[in-house]
């Protein structure tokens, strides 16, 4: 059965929405503990990356399998600024620095894949899996 | 998770709720290191004692079971925390190795041999306060009885510096067979600096040319200490002073040439602010101190002398460098 479910981002409180989602979909798909709350933790800050850069976009959290493989695909759009230095925003240090969260490398760290498209003044996609091992 | 160390951790546990003792906590405390070691990460721990707490206390109340989930959520940003911790040291071993690379070319590329002369005796010692050095010794046998020295000091520290000087080592090179004056060197160098350095850059440079066959020294400075001038027949010392802009200040600058004749026993001693900037804790030294210390001296080998005032003046500052230090001493022997 095809199973899909997204979320709006808009305000802060759709963050926790999406939050949510992505713990009950991770439940449901067989991560412990540890991984509900490594992929709830991504899924928050691509969130509140959207509400805070682009101020609207949607997430939207999909199971998936690949072969013998189980996982939950993440992904992220906007139709913001986009970013122009890329290679900056995925420095160690860059964001977490001046405490605005664990920012990107943070989100890649998290998670097993992770792949971003971004055109400035375009928007940014951003997908990441974490895979059932 | 690995679920031998999950084992483990449930063990050392059960251990220490029996005992309650320091040697089961100190035995955690060591196990703790194989955790690390195993790059498992804080909230794994957290959730390995959940596991471990869940099995060994069978009738423990839900809610603080569930304390735990929160307590994992809190842990999973000092586990990104450690994360990036790590990978910058990773990056930071990488770029200290570049850096040892960097220091070693440099080095290589500005080194410079002493020239033997004839009836002159030459000393010198630069020595940098951290990694890399900001002064600069340069000379140029251009005779068998003329050698050119140049000392330099770029105002700005590190490895930009150290680049830089590099490429005023090349010019002053590319004159190598030109026979030009101190004047004109300078004015050389500083053109070329002045179009190809960062506006913020600058450098202080004090060239001579001594010609052991009339013993008559020419020098010209671009912003840079005056020299020391010794001499023995008067037993008496005096400033080596000549009118410049420092280089890269402005292209058009002209630089003063002075020439001073030495008689035997006679030296000059030439330095950088590393030398005369010597801070105790009463303050700067006083010229007087230096003249004193090389004084004392002064019927040593100019390389002696140097090593000599450079130790006392090390001392007086309890062995810390707070600038680099250079000195050159060229003594008339006969």
């Amino acid at each position: 059965m095809e199973h899909r479910s997204s979320i709006e981002i808009k305000t802060e409180w759709d963050i926790v929405a999406a939050r949510q989602l992505g713990r009950n979909e991770a439940k449901s798909t067989g991560f412990g503990t540890v991984d509900q709350a490594r992929i709830t933790t991504a899924i928050s800050e691509l969130a509140r990356n959207i509400y805070l850069y682009a101020g609207k976009g949607r997430i939207e959290i999909v199971p998936i399998t690949v072969g013998v493989r189980v996982g939950l695909l993440i992904t992220a759009t906007d139709e913001g600024p986009g970013i122009s230095d890329l290679q900056k925003v995925m420095t160690d240090g860059y964001t977490t620095s001046g405490g605005l969260g664990a920012g990107m490398p943070g989100v890649k760290r998290l998670m097993d894949d992770f792949r971003v498209e971004t055109e400035v003044g375009v928007g940014t996609t951003i997908t990441a899996t974490k895979w059932l091992h | 998770m690995p679920q031998e160390a999950g084992r483990q951790y449930k063990q050392m546990l059960e251990n220490y709720l029996h005992s309650k003792g320091e040697e089961a906590l100190y035995l955690g405390q060591q196990f703790s290191r194989s955790f690390i070691e195993k790059n498992i990460a804080p909230e794994d721990v957290i959730s390995i004692h959940k596991t471990s707490i869940e099995e060994l206390i069978k009738d423990m109340p839900a809610d603080v079971s569930v304390s735990f989930d929160f307590l994992i959520e809190m842990m999973i940003h000092y586990g990104l925390a450690l994360k990036e911790h790590q990978s910058l040291i990773r990056k930071q071993e990488v770029i200290q190795t570049e850096m040892d690379i960097a220091v070693r070319v440099q080095s290589t590329l500005l080194q410079t041999t002493t020239p033997m002369l004839e009836g002159l005796d030459i000393g010198w010692i630069s020595k940098p306060s951290k990694q890399m050095n900001g002064d600069y010794v340069y000379f140029l046998k251009e005779t068998e009885q003329e050698v050119c020295l140049a000392v330099a000091d770029i105002i700005g520290k590190g490895m930009s510096a150290a680049m830089h000087m590099s490429m005023v080592k090349f010019g002053m090179d590319s004159l190598r067979y030109e026979k030009r004056s101190p004047f004109e060197v300078l004015s050389f160098i500083n053109k070329m600096v002045e179009q190809s350095i960062a506006d913020s850059m600058f450098i202080s440079m004090f060239y001579g040319k001594y010609d052991t066959e009339n013993s008559v020294f020419r020098y010209s400075s671009a912003g840079h200490e005056p020299a020391l001038f010794y001499r023995a027949s008067e037993d008496s010392y005096s400033l080596l002073e000549s009118k410049g802009l420092l280089l890269g200040v402005q292209a058009e600058a002209v630089y003063e040439e002075r020439t001073v004749r030495l008689e035997e026993n006679d030296f000059i001693a030439i330095m950088t602010d590393g030398v005369t900037e010597t801070r105790t804790d009463k303050g700067f030294i006083e010229m007087d101190v230096i003249e004193n210390l090389l004084h004392e001296v002064r019927l040593e080998s100019a390389q002696a002398m140097v090593d000599y005032l450079f130790n006392e003046l090390s001392k007086m500052q309890n062995y810390e460098l707070h600038d680099d230090f250079t000195l050159v001493i060229l003594k008339k022997t006969n």
